[in-house]
């Protein structure tokens, strides 16, 4: 098991003709994904690495029974993608686009929030790299075979990071469930909390690393949920401890940012709910394997 | 991106805002030309910077006759302000604005910010404006006003008043000051801004509500529909190779140490400065090349990191999923080839295409270290960068 996507998740491809959609669709197809169609508005009727391309996801839906969808459209159009994914009920959408403004994904959000809880589409991103379930299915743009099939989860905001955290773990022999990118803008889907919580319920994820970075609020949240609903352990890197302070105008980014939010006290935070602090980010592989070890 | 006070009132006034008379100088001459168009007996010459804290700074002055006001200009002009908010290269002065005194009667303080943990809009305000406001958001907390806006239904008119009445202001003023806040609201939507701040808000003795300072910023990923704000930018504001870098499809923030970097995505490009640091060096640089990287722009990343003359090493962690290990391979050996680069490299390559992306830089039989890990390349970067900072420690130690 794993969680969100495994080998017989049929995943769609919104904007698979596009140069960088038909490079990705065809890694995921050879690393085993299930690719059952692609989305691009006014090219229905057309195949597009061997599968079927409709001019909506409704259509792609009732056609090809789709559960997930990667959207790799360009900016000014990800956010109605997404929506329009929501909306032909997708389970697991997830974005790769870099660049959409950020009161779309506000709209995004909000236009989510329609559907019952129960009903309501998971999003990965945007700005992120995916998602892998090593050994099964990837919907994203990572590397697969940097992956080895294991039992600890990965999820992080960072794609590239996402990367050296596995190669590490590669290096010593550990494996991965299923890593997560959550994606590096402001607003963005599921939040590491989310995600945490997925992990805690699957049976075979036995530990999870958290890949954190300066900014936000989402890894202080992330804190108060391990300390409160987690019972596996967890490895936490947190990037940008060394980032100097930005230049900014103006005092409104000041009066409402709360503790929690520069690397340091993300660390702070995280510690103190007794999760294993990576000490710099070559250690990520053997951080694990300490704890691991420890564990077992 | 940034705007200067001036532009955001001219769009404010636009969605409603009030704000003193007032116009722009280019010179000390023209300054007390506006000074005159402008009339009364009271200006303040403000200097127009990408930066708050002006005040402090000296960039505010104000002047009670039109020879004051071409001295403040004066002095203004070509003047570096150093403020707490501007970083330690500050900003330089090339266009001032005049503007009618006013009567203060109270200063409040009102702003828009994308709040990150409720992912919507929220109207911050405070009873108590001016430059003290964020010592006050620390100290009393609870005195600040915040009220999150709903995207779907905007800023509602119960919302605005609520905010009014909390900050005080009495009937008579309740309808301006409902009208400032829902124009402010209206800019930021229509815009794409990510923040609007009115930093004082004032109550003028003679009953009106207006903005005595405003400040925007906007949402660089959605200038491509703002052709009007895009056309705002001031790049004299901006650091020449930040700018430069953002032109080329880079993003690039200058640091204060002597290694180089050249990484690929922004957590991994935060690890690889942490990584340097905590092996003894100092990164010169944040640098990410972003995905899809071609040769050429791999080679623009090399002479962009190089134009810093501090820089005594370079140091390129690539890990590539989206991006390719022979294209930047090939994009090192171009910017070397080019023959510029007369500093150490030291290359770290892993993912898609490593093992072509090696041989290219073997087969160039250029003077590349290389690298397999993070710990190692960081480590040999700074072994080098340190030994070319300090060429007698290390003659000491041989």
């Amino acid at each position: 098991m794993s969680i969100l996507i495994n080998k017989s998740t049929p995943v769609i491809v919104q904007g698979i003709t596009g140069r960088i959609g038909q490079f990705h669709s065809r890694e995921m197809i050879e690393y085993g994904t299930n690719v059952v169609g692609g989305v691009v508005p006014g090219r229905g009727g057309e195949t597009a690495m061997g599968v079927p391309v409709f001019n909506t996801v409704k259509e792609a839906v009732s056609a090809t029974g789709a559960t997930a969808s990667l959207v790799i459209v360009p900016p000014p159009f990800a956010a109605d993608s997404i929506m329009e994914a929501a909306d032909a009920g997708i389970d697991l959408c997830v974005s790769i686009t870099d660049g959409i403004p950020a009161q779309d994904m506000m709209r995004v959000k909000r236009f989510m929030r329609r559907y019952r809880q129960e009903k309501r589409m998971r999003l990965l991103g945007p700005n992120c790299a995916g998602i892998i379930t090593p050994g099964e299915a990837l919907a994203g743009i990572m590397p697969g075979h940097i992956y080895l099939p294991g039992s600890v989860g990965i999820v992080g905001r960072s794609g590239t990071l996402g990367y050296e955290a596995a190669s590490q773990m590669k290096q010593l022999g550990i494996g991965v469930s299923t890593s997560v990118g959550i994606g590096g803008d402001p607003i963005n889907g599921s939040s590491f909390r989310d995600i945490l919580e997925l992990f805690e319920h699957d049976d075979d994820t036995t530990a999870v690393v958290l890949i954190g970075e300066i900014g936000g609020p989402q890894e202080a949240e992330a804190a108060e949920f391990i300390r409160d609903h987690m019972t596996k352990p967890v490895i936490a890197y947190v990037a940008g401890l060394t980032a100097p302070k930005g230049k900014r105008m103006g005092h409104a980014g000041a009066i409402i940012s709360a503790f929690g939010e520069s690397a340091p006290e993300k660390v702070e935070l995280l510690r103190e709910v007794g999760v294993s602090i990576v000490p710099n980010p070559s250690e990520i592989g053997s951080t694990v394997y300490e704890t691991h070890s420890k564990a077992a | 991106m940034d705007i200067h006070e001036y532009q955001a009132k001219e769009i404010l006034r636009d969605f409603g805002i009030i704000t003193p008379p007032g116009g722009m100088a280019y010179s000390p001459e023209q300054a007390t030309y506006r000074a005159h168009e402008i009339g009364g007996d009271k200006w303040v010459v403000k200097a127009q910077v990408h930066t708050g804290g002006r005040g402090k700074a000296g960039g505010v002055r104000v002047c009670d006759n039109e020879r004051e006001v071409f001295d403040a200009a004066n002095e203004m002009f070509g003047k570096k302000l150093v403020t707490h908010q501007s970083g330690p290269d500050g900003k330089i002065v090339y266009r001032v604005y005049i503007e009618g005194g006013v009567d203060i009667e109270r200063e409040l303080y009102l702003g828009f910010v994308l709040d990150r943990s409720t992912e919507r809009i929220m109207v911050v305000a405070s009873s108590s404006g001016g430059m003290e406001i964020e010592e006050i958001a620390a100290d009393e907390p609870d005195t600040i006003i915040r009220s999150v806006v709903d995207p779907a239904v905007g800023l509602t008119e119960f919302q605005a008043r609520e905010i009014v009445f909390k900050l005080g202001l009495g009937a008579t003023h309740v309808q301006a000051a409902v009208a400032t806040i829902k124009g402010c609201y209206r800019a930021f939507r229509d815009l794409d801004a990510t923040m609007v701040e009115i930093n004082p808000l004032v109550v003028t003795a003679d009953g009106s509500v207006m903005a005595l300072d405003a400040k925007m910023e906007f949402d660089d990923n959605a200038l491509f529909r703002r052709p009007r704000i895009s056309e705002l930018r001031d790049k004299s504001q901006e650091d020449v190779r930040e700018t430069r870098a953002a032109d080329r499809g880079l993003s690039y923030v200058g640091l204060q140490g002597n290694i180089g970097c050249i990484v690929n995505g922004a957590g991994l490009a935060m690890a690889t400065m942490d990584m340097i640091k905590l092996a003894g060096g100092e990164p010169a640089n944040f640098l990410d090349i972003g995905g899809g990287a071609s040769p050429e722009r791999v080679a623009k990343a090399f002479r962009l990191v190089r134009s810093d003359d501090k820089v005594n090493a370079i140091l390129v962690n690539i890990f590539a999923g989206i991006n390719r290990c022979d294209w930047v391979a090939e994009g090192v050996v171009q910017a070397l080839k080019a023959g510029d680069l007369d500093i150490p490299v030291i290359v770290r390559l892993a993912g898609t295409n490593v093992e072509k992306g090696m041989q290219i830089l073997a087969e160039s039989g250029l003077p590349i270290a290389t690298a397999t890990t993070l710990a190692e390349a960081a480590g040999k970067a700074v072994a080098i960068s340190n030994a070319a900072l300090n060429p007698s420690k290390i003659a000491a130690v041989s």
